[in-house]
């Protein structure tokens, strides 16, 4: 027990925590990601996978899951980020002048990237979660219309374009972070020629899947 | 050769210090960064001025001791090489060269580019070391090592202690230093009955001076003249988990 609490309280146990909050956050993008092509199978399968989402009573624990993921790593890697701006105190005056000597890719402006993405999840929840309500009904079944308001939505260009400069900063906080967790965990290190791939996939899987929907709605929208 | 030198001058630990100008002629390529340094102080000294202290003790590479951020590369330009190696072949007639001490809260500037590095001595104390009897030597065959892992714990051994991966990392990590130490002797069995204790009391120590938390950005492998992997880092990682369970 003694130990654990050591572990909690270090440097290395505190990222392992943000390393498995933010695995379990890249799950969750994953699956939004997949659920939203969906939409291209038929507004009917789109709404309905959201209607069946939202109606079990399992979707609280979900929620408050996720709910808990998002405050664990954010909380956390952003009092580490404070911590490490302290033990910096001043940098040098210029960035390497070598290319060899640079830091990986969106490593720098992680805890950037992070709040804008956390800027983005909370309107995002205000537009869609919380935004207009628009029944539809299937055999008899009435439920959300999400495929209309997602419509509505992406036929605004500044929506859209706000959207896609977001899902690009996803990218970046994806293309370190997801193979940088496995570095924290203890498994694999970044510079693993696997894991390096692996992220990269999974940052242009994630993001690209996310663009695709913005994109249909702004050109074929309504047609 | 003429180089245009912008140099971090600061009095003392508590002094606010900048960076001053010096003009350098007559700059060979054959010399090294130190000498040049070296060449600058004479010079500083017949005009009755103050040379500019930098750390320095075996110039090959081994002890760790230069420690000097040029052109925001710790230790320089070049890969794998300490600012004692680095010739002045890698710089350009004209070039202008910044010059400033490693910048950590947990390595205060001592005088101009000497920064006080006990920070890493106190981290050894806190288990970089193994504790035998001492004695005969044992027979060398009673402890088998195979060979990839006495390579593999040699490479992690190879650390010198410089702090230039601290100097690197935007977040002023020693996780690297930290896990080289930790790496040499997690490898050999003549670290493991101290495994446990070792990395816990390391780490530790490493949070305790001020030191900042890994987020992985690779600088310190890139800046380190050893070439200290960051395999060692993950390795590290998961000593912290194992140690959970032992104690
Ligand atoms: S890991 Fe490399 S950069 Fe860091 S102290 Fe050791 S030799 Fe220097
Ligand atoms: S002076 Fe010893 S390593 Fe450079």
């Amino acid at each position: 027990m003694a130990s654990l609490k050591l572990f909690l309280k270090s440097s290395v146990g505190r990222k392992f925590l943000v390393a498995v909050t933010g695995l379990g956050l890249s799950g969750f993008v994953l699956t939004h990601m997949a659920g939203n092509l969906l939409m291209f199978v038929r507004p009917e399968a789109y709404n309905t996978y959201g209607h069946k989402l939202t109606s079990t009573p399992l979707i609280y624990l979900a929620e408050a899951g996720l709910l808990a993921m998002f405050l664990i790593h954010m909380g956390l890697a952003l009092k580490l980020a404070l911590e490490n701006r302290t033990a910096r105190a001043m940098g040098p005056s210029q960035n390497p002048s070598t290319c060899e000597k640079s830091a990986r890719f969106g490593s720098q402006y992680m805890a950037l990237t992070g709040v804008l993405v956390l800027v983005f999840v909370i309107l995002h929840l205000i537009s869609f979660k919380y935004g207009t309500y628009y029944a539809v009904t299937y055999n008899g079944v009435e439920m959300r219309d999400l495929h209309r308001l997602v419509i509505e939505k992406f036929k605004l260009p500044l929506y859209t374009g706000w959207y896609l400069v977001s899902m690009l900063v996803l990218f970046v906080h994806l293309a370190h972070g997801f193979s940088a967790s496995f570095q924290s965990l203890g498994l694999f290190s970044v510079r693993n020629c696997l894991i390096k791939k692996l992220g990269w996939a999974f940052a242009f899987l994630v993001a690209g899947g996310f663009f695709i929907q913005p994109i249909y709605g702004y050109f074929y929208g309504g047609n | 050769m003429k180089l245009k030198l912008k140099i971090w001058r600061q009095e003392g630990p508590s002094s606010p210090g900048k960076f001053v100008d010096y003009d350098m002629d007559h700059v060979s390529p054959d010399m090294s960064f130190l000498e040049m340094l070296d060449v600058l102080n004479v010079g500083l000294v017949k005009k009755g001025e103050t040379p500019v202290e930098f750390d320095h003790d075996c110039r090959e590479g081994i002890c760790g001791s230069c420690a000097l951020m040029i052109n925001g590369n710790a230790h320089g330009p070049e890969t794998g090489t300490a600012t004692c190696q680095l010739h002045m072949r890698r710089f350009k007639d004209g070039d202008s060269v910044i010059i400033e001490p490693w910048r950590a809260k947990a390595f205060p500037v001592i005088k101009d580019l000497a920064t006080d590095r006990t920070a890493f001595d106190r981290i050894m104390a806190a288990g970089g070391f193994i504790s035998t009897n001492t004695g005969n030597a044992p027979e060398a065959n009673s402890i088998l090592i195979g060979h990839d892992t006495a390579e593999s714990a040699m490479d992690s051994a190879a650390c010198i202690g410089c702090g230039a991966c601290v100097a690197a990392c935007k977040n002023s990590s020693a996780m690297l230093f930290v896990s080289a130490k930790v790496s040499h002797l997690a490898q050999l069995p003549q670290g493991h009955p101290e495994r446990a204790k070792r990395v816990r009391g390391m780490v530790t120590q490493m949070d305790n001076e001020g030191f900042g938390n890994c987020s992985n950005t690779g600088a310190c492998e890139a800046a380190c003249p050893k070439e200290i992997k960051l395999e060692n880092i993950t390795r590290l990682n998961r000593e912290m988990v194992r140690a959970v369970f032992k104690d």
